[in-house]
């Protein structure tokens, strides 16, 4: 009945963690103004929580919103914080957890997408391998000369890590990735 | 609103600061000039409607403007310069983060063509408060420079209240734009919720019908949601006949002579309130955050009972504590619907309380808060009692420093009314008493404004007392002198082996020679019989006083829960030997703060 909560990085609660901590997406619509980001990045750092990935942009020109995604991790206590948090920052109109709402929805997880630019050099053997792989993880290339692939791949994280990986061995040199963006399914808005 | 007539017209951005308090409602303005606020101090000297009070130091301006706030519920306004002024706000905007104290800190900026260039006082601003305050704004266009100080005292007194920043460059300031008036409509993504959810609040009221063991628990949010939200507080205590206890921020929202009253609960509440905490089966938290210093070891906090919270903040829910049944509203109208409904459906079944308040009257009768009286040495809370004796008729308000000496006042100083406590409770800032006295005095020119201080938080902030004597503020600063940094040196005492390490004050100035000094008038006394006659001298000087009250050096402050420990595990004065105090606390309870 009395199930107590345990509040993270506390010196006065040292108490053991008993829930587990789960990886959630939250979608922040906020007023783009300066300082903004700092707002929402400054509450992560200032009370402890992770940020595993953080993409931002207007999205909404006219009325100057801004949409954030975040992925983060935490027990659900944490995470429940995490959006009260976010919600009393003046700036913050909208809150939305993906990940709970696409439970809510019968749904396994939110859509999600990321966008990454993976540079690959090389000659020979190994430049052809890395054509014919990125061909299979349909991935385009964007840029090229006879020394090197620059691919543009789009997908779920775990692919864009998976595609990584095989081009390691295959000349990588660099890699820039956008952070997930992300929405739930079906036809209702956030 | 002071001018009907401010259709939009031109002015300086200087002029429009000046106006926008005018039309916000300031009358006082605890501030510190410097070179990036000259314009706006310029049009200050040519009006006479928003009165500026210049302090010492501009932590003394916030900590004014917050007792001024306190003491008033209207917002507190500070205004000091670029650089130093606004890193010397740091401290008071995060104690008013923390107590949710509405307070609206003008900054000066360096030039926004100098903005970044590591200019002559120069820092940012924005960058540094961001995190102690509860919105903050830079205005690069003096077009918007109004609308914005309208919607920071918007910000700062609705909602859950607390601390903004408007940071105005000096080009700003000089800068010619169009002044509007105050607007009704608030930005969109800024509404708080006030009204509770009824079916909410019917849930709490039948959970409270049933209830065996019951116990209100209320905090600084009933003080903050206004006078009415006291009353309604002692109209539910009198409907429903349940114990209350408060938090430190909450004293005075129900009177302490109220007989369902059962002194302070937390680290050094009294023994009835903790234990009834423990005890119950349904406690109602009205306005109050389940702060560490409350709720003791967490798995172990009020095991058996249902919760029911009640707070405009959604984020206390569940923070610490689960509850039950979350209310998210304003204290004052979530009150106002559970009386309503209460008297409609719920009989109060007081006969079925009464195994509860005689198990109470158990708890009471350990007179947790009794000490040993001594005829040599004056003891603190026999300095206290006597206090509160010889001022409790009159038009009193009361702040503190931080230490033994506040929660000595805290135990022995009674509140009958709200509004009438000022103390630093979230971040617990030494120093913080003096200033504040001097804001309330300010709001209060004819009411007897007393700061308990101890003797090492009072020389924090001494400087004040010369803002005190300029602006002919008489506040009573009453020091329980007792050479330590006694809570310091009490925690030494508990924790690391007695090794009283630097609690000590060496070098004590001569308070009597100082409240002179300042221009002040200076009371020593050092026996418990001489006590009265010099309360009474300090209460006739209507200039500001330094009472310097000699009391026993090696006196601590009980009952303590020990850090990490639960209610019922707390520690009573008569139990508190040398071995109880020294197996007190195990190594794990040591890390605690």
């Amino acid at each position: 009945m009395n199930a107590q909560l345990q509040p993270t990085g506390s010196a006065y609660f040292i108490a053991k963690e008993t829930e587990k901590p789960e990886t959630h997406t939250l979608s922040v619509l906020v007023d783009n103004e300066p300082g903004v980001l700092a707002r929402v990045i400054g509450l992560f750092s200032g009370r402890g929580y992770n940020i595993e990935s953080l993409t931002v942009s207007e999205t909404e020109h006219e009325k100057h919103l801004s949409r954030i995604t975040i992925v983060t991790r935490g027990t659900p206590h944490v995470l429940e914080q995490i959006k009260h948090q976010l919600e009393r920052i003046v700036p913050v109109h909208r809150v939305v957890d993906l990940t709970v709402r696409s439970h809510e929805l019968g749904q396994d997880r939110p859509l999600e997408r990321e966008l990454a630019l993976v540079k690959v050099a090389g000659t020979g053997e190994g430049r052809v391998e890395a054509l014919r792989l990125a061909d299979a993880f349909r991935a385009s290339v964007i840029d090229a000369n006879t020394e090197h692939f620059i691919f543009e791949i789009t997908g779920k994280g775990s692919k864009i890590d998976q595609f990584i990986a095989i081009m390691k061995p295959l000349g990588l040199v660099e890699i820039c990735r956008t952070g997930v963006a992300a929405m739930n399914r079906g036809p209702q808005g956030m | 609103m002071s001018s009907g007539q401010n259709e939009r017209r031109e002015m300086t951005g200087a002029e429009m600061v000046v106006q926008a308090l005018k039309d916000n409602g300031v009358k006082h303005v605890f501030g510190y000039p410097g070179g990036a606020v000259l314009p706006i101090y310029d049009e200050i000297f040519q009006q006479d409607e928003v009165e500026h009070i210049l302090v010492r130091h501009e932590q003394g301006a916030g900590h004014a403007a917050e007792g001024y706030a306190r003491s008033t519920g209207k917002a507190g306004v500070m205004l000091v310069t670029s650089g130093p002024g606004a890193t010397n706000a740091v401290t008071p905007l995060q104690d008013a983060l923390m107590d949710s104290i509405p307070l609206v800190c003008l900054t000066g900026q360096v030039p926004t063509s100098l903005i970044g260039s590591d200019a002559f006082q120069e820092c940012d601003t924005i960058g540094i408060t961001r995190p102690c305050t509860k919105h903050n704004w830079l205005v690069k266009d003096v077009n918007e420079l109004a609308a914005i100080i309208h919607e920071a005292f918007h910000v700062a007194t609705t909602g859950r209240p607390g601390p903004v920043v408007v940071d105005i460059p000096k080009d700003v300031q000089f800068a010619k734009g169009i002044y509007v008036p105050p607007q009704t409509a608030p930005r969109t993504s800024y509404q708080p919720k006030v009204q509770g959810d009824l079916e909410k609040i019917k849930a709490a009221v039948e959970l409270m019908a049933n209830a065996k063991r019951p116990i209100l628990y209320t905090g600084g949010g009933v003080i903050n949601s206004g006078p009415e939200a006291s009353h309604l507080l002692r109209e539910l205590v009198d409907l429903t006949g349940f114990p209350i206890t408060s938090t430190l921020m909450g004293l005075g929202a129900y009177p302490a002579s109220g007989k369902n009253w059962m002194g302070m609960l937390g680290m050094h509440g009294t023994y009835e309130a903790n234990m009834a905490m423990h005890d119950c089966d349904v406690m109602v938290c009205i306005g109050a955050r389940f702060d560490d210093r409350i709720t003791g070891r967490l798995t172990a906090f009020s095991p058996n009972s249902k919760k029911i919270h009640i707070d405009i903040d959604p984020s206390s829910i569940n923070k610490n504590v689960h509850t039950d049944v979350p209310i998210i509203g304003d204290v004052g109208r979530v009150l106002e619907d559970l009386v309503r409904l209460w008297r409609a459906t719920a009989k109060a079944d007081k006969k079925a309380l009464h195994p509860w308040w005689e198990q109470i009257a158990k708890w009471r009768a350990r007179d947790s808060l009794a000490y040993k009286m001594n005829h040599d040495v004056i003891m603190p809370q026999y300095a206290v009692q006597r206090l509160y004796a010889l001022t409790k008729d009159m038009d009193t308000y009361i702040t503190t420093e931080v230490g033994q000496h506040q929660m000595w006042a805290a135990q022995h100083y009674h509140f009958e009314k709200p509004n009438r406590w000022m103390t630093s409770g979230g971040l617990g800032t030494m120093g913080y008493g003096l200033p504040a006295a001097l804001g309330v005095q300010i709001a209060h020119p004819d009411a007897l404004v007393i700061d308990i201080a101890g003797d090492a938080s009072v020389q924090m902030t001494m400087q004040e007392m010369s803002a005190a004597v300029q602006h002919e503020a008489p506040i009573k600063i009453f020091i329980l002198n007792n050479q330590y940094m006694g809570m310091v040196r009490q925690w030494q005492q508990l924790l690391h082996g007695n090794r009283l390490s630097h609690s000590y004050t060496e070098a004590m100035p001569d308070f009597v020679k100082l409240a002179e000094a300042y221009g002040g008038h200076g009371i020593r006394c050092e026996k418990p019989d001489e006590l009265d006659d010099a309360i009474k001298e300090m209460i006739s000087v209507k200039k500001p006083v330094i009472f310097d009250c000699r009391v026993a050096t090696l006196a601590n402050c009980f009952p303590m829960i020990p850090s990490g420990k639960a209610h019922n595990e707390i520690l009573l004065p008569d139990e508190a030997t040398d071995e109880a105090v020294a197996n007190a606390i195990d190594a794990k309870g040591r890390e605690l703060v």
